[in-house]
């Protein structure tokens, strides 16, 4: 399956925008990509989740350990995400309470 | 009823994914919302099953891996009486669901030690009903999914009536 990835520049924020299924077989391109950019110094990390079709838990580990890792920088981790069938992944695991979610990636970096 | 037999790498989870949302759409009784549910829960299963035989084979996960790992996934639709069952057995050596690592409370700062820990939580959350059978060499996981999203809906923090087991 397809998982398309495009990096962008927000002011302090460097925007990931996700596209595609994010499972085993793709998370490991996610988990990459949120790597190098913190290795490169991007401590403020926001992942849109607007063009998601479908996240698993192996995702949710993913965006987990992007988390922790710009936090170990004192830096932001931010979400984009409306789609209800994708809200409902972080609604029931809880991690709705964990993950900062905005409606817009304007939101998320204004925030 | 539909037999599906995987190669057992990461590739084949969005093939169960999308045979399971086809089986579902052919129902009417299951809307999109309880679809969803199924392909979440099969995904889940998939990847734990995919994920004990590659352990067991000594086999790391990494990008662009593409080989297959032991013998094949096997997965088993059965729809009867308004429910759908899915079976989905490996050859990963078996494992003891109660002897799952007990992971802090989500809202725990600790917890983020750990990335993984959701899969199993989510299928029982997600399924009517779970069933773990060790079979010769490996696990059966059996999932009973009713139409509608078990209620009230139950999250990891919030763990209702019937609890997590």
């Amino acid at each position: 399956m397809d998982l398309r990835l495009e990096v962008s520049e927000r002011g302090p924020w460097t925007v990931v925008e996700v596209g595609g299924e994010i499972d085993v077989a793709t998370a490991p391109r996610l988990r990459e990509q949120l790597i190098s950019l913190v290795a490169a110094g991007h401590h403020h990390i926001c992942v849109s989740l607007e063009a998601v079709d479908f996240i698993d838990s192996t995702g949710l580990g993913v965006l987990i350990s992007g988390l922790k890792r710009v936090r170990t920088h004192g830096g932001g981790f931010a979400l984009v995400c409306t789609e209800p069938r994708i809200m409902k992944v972080f609604e029931i695991t809880g991690l709705l309470a964990v993950f900062d979610v905005h409606g817009t990636i304007d939101d998320a970096v204004s925030a | 009823m539909v037999e599906l037999e995987l190669p057992a790498r990461p590739e084949v989870v969005s093939v169960a994914r999308l045979v399971i949302g086809a089986l579902v759409a052919t129902d009417p009784l299951f809307d999109d919302e309880r679809g969803a549910d199924l392909r979440l829960a099969i995904s889940e299963a998939c990847t734990n099953a995919i994920q004990a035989q590659m352990a067991q084979h000594g086999v790391v996960a990494r990008n662009g891996y593409a080989g297959s790992v032991g013998e094949p996934i096997l997965m088993l639709c059965t729809v009867q009486d308004g429910q759908i069952e899915v079976a989905v057995t490996d050859h990963g050596g078996g494992f003891d669901p109660n002897g799952l690592h007990v992971h802090p409370e989500v809202t725990d700062p600790s917890r983020l030690d750990y990335e993984g820990g959701f899969g199993i939580p989510l299928i029982k959350m997600l399924a009517d009903s779970v069933e773990f059978r060790p079979n010769d060499g490996g696990t059966t996981v059996v999932m009973r999914f009713k139409p509608r999203t078990p209620g009230p809906r139950r999250t990891l923090t919030n763990r209702g009536p019937s609890g997590l087991g």
